[in-house]
């Protein structure tokens, strides 16, 4: 049976532009507007909208509520200011991924945390059940908040000049919380300068609509994708999940092992750690036209499986054939030469950095 | 003068006597986006109708090809190999294998150009 899709707040507005709509997580999203093509083009050169609604909100407030997020999350919590965000992992007691997130420290003793809208009801249980010995609050905020994000090179002036809000003082992964409620983060998931906005879904709407009058262009979740995997932004599901660690993924730089207490699955990283791992995310070159996607198989050049493709496109900005992937730690040095499954073909590549396009963010 | 049908996954064939090219719909070219690739088979390759015989790649999807018609690949349009988007820019003309047809037959169960346009309208 199909379940019933759901809807974000601007479900009318992507209607009105002419937008494909696509399920995505459960919910009816915009996949394209005018093209993927350009869409991207406008956020690395200019800027473009994203409705980021679907993803999800929940509040851990209380007297122990930082003590309890450093519990459940890779980054160091207690270091953070007030006003500040961070992007880590929570992760299982094997190290696993349970979701990628990013934390906003909203007050001494109150986060806000933005989950994957594949992964709300899986969070949810999983934070409710770390729960039991700590004196915190946990509310779903998910039907309070609508989310934009406004990315590309020219998003700090369309701010100003569409909505009045002023983001030149906001440097990067960090928040400034509006009279009226609204969260403005200088944040995204583009490679690209950019803010994204959390308000509730009416002003969400009404931003959206000053936007998109403004001329910016609305973009949809196809160029979302190609624009993350660029930077080499890992996507929940591809690069990671349950069985990935976020040291596998190459995020260990978001993983504070040292951290005092630790948390869940601090134990299991810092064994894998020492004792070397055992897969490593890279980054491949692919020769040829076509286009290596999410599963197939990496041979080595016996033709023997050492891993798989997480994600890959022919990518825009550099004009190629390239994908991440994820393989044995045996054929992940720069340079290794490896082969692609494509169809009926065997393809050869090369491990390069995962990183394709250097981001242009705010520093 | 040829007689275009079409296959539900939108693959067309126009046909000449018994010799048939096999390419996507505008519709179809139209819903992918700017093409970046064609997989193709071997010229002498023996096709049976229904038969996946490649596939087409834009940067959103990879869709495969499925061939119409029974019969053996005679040729490979060699040009998408270095220009695939002229399948965008002119879908019934960038055609991507010819096949000389050993059942012709089979093309009374495909959609003419017509019952093909129905077919579209019903897809949004």
């Amino acid at each position: 049976m199909e379940n019933q899709l759901k809807e974000t707040c601007l479900n009318g507005c992507h209607r009105s532009l002419g937008a494909t709509m696509v399920p995505f997580a459960g919910y009816d999203m915009p996949v394209e507007y005018s093209g993927l093509d350009a869409e991207h083009t406008a956020v690395r050169t200019r800027c473009g909208l994203f409705d980021v609604s679907h993803m999800g909100e929940i509040k851990i407030s209380g007297p122990q509520a930082t003590e309890f997020v450093d519990h459940i999350f890779t980054g160091h919590a207690a270091a953070m200011n007030i006003g500040q965000a961070l992007y880590g992992m929570m992760t299982n007691a094997e190290g696993g991924i349970v979701d990628d997130l990013l934390v906003y420290r909203l007050a001494a003793q109150e986060w806000l945390l933005v989950i994957n809208a594949a992964n709300i009801d899986k969070d949810i249980a999983w934070v409710a059940r770390q729960l039991k010995d700590y004196d915190v609050t946990l509310s779903d905020c998910c039907a309070d908040y609508g989310q934009i994000a406004l990315q590309g090179p020219d998003s700090e002036r369309l701010l100003a000049e569409a909505l009045g809000i002023d983001g030149s003082d906001l440097g990067f992964y960090t928040f400034k919380t509006l009279a009226d409620g609204t969260i403005v983060s200088r944040t995204g998931y583009t490679g690209e300068d950019g803010f994204e906005i959390y308000s509730t879904p009416g002003i969400i709407v009404q931003m959206w609509e000053r936007l998109i009058a403004a001329g910016v262009e609305p973009c949809g979740l196809g160029c979302r994708d190609t624009l993350r995997f660029e930077a080499g932004l890992p996507l929940y599901g591809n690069e990671l999940a349950d069985d990935i660690s976020p040291l596998e993924a190459g995020l260990g730089m978001f993983v504070a092992l040292d951290k005092p207490g630790g948390f869940i699955g601090c134990d299991a990283l810092r064994a894998q750690k020492a004792e070397g791992l055992k897969r490593r995310l890279v980054g491949l070159e692919i020769e040829g036209g076509a286009t290596a996607r999410h599963g197939f198989e990496v041979l080595d050049l016996d033709g023997a499986v050492v891993g798989h493709v997480t994600t890959g496109y022919n990518s825009l900005t550099l004009g190629r054939n390239i994908a991440m992937a994820l393989v044995d730690a045996r054929y992940a040095t720069l340079g290794t030469s490896l082969q692609v499954r494509i169809r009926r073909r065997t393809v050869p590549a090369t491990v390069i950095k995962k990183r394709f396009y250097t981001p242009n963010y705010k520093k | 003068m040829s007689k275009i049908y079409y296959l539900p996954s939108h693959e067309y064939v126009k046909v000449d006597g018994d010799i048939a090219l096999v390419g996507i719909s505008e519709y179809a070219a139209s819903q992918l986006g700017a093409v970046t690739y064609v997989d193709v088979p071997e010229e002498g390759d023996e096709l049976a109708a229904g038969d996946e015989f490649g596939a087409i790649e834009s940067r959103k999807a990879a869709s495969d090809l499925f061939s119409p018609v029974s019969g053996e690949v005679i040729e490979v349009n060699e040009e998408l190999a270095d220009n695939p988007r002229l399948i965008n820019n002119a879908p019934l003309d960038a055609w991507i294998i010819k096949v000389k047809m050993s059942d012709p037959a089979e093309l009374d169960g495909l959609m003419d150009e017509s019952a093909y346009a129905e077919f579209c309208k019903k897809q949004h």
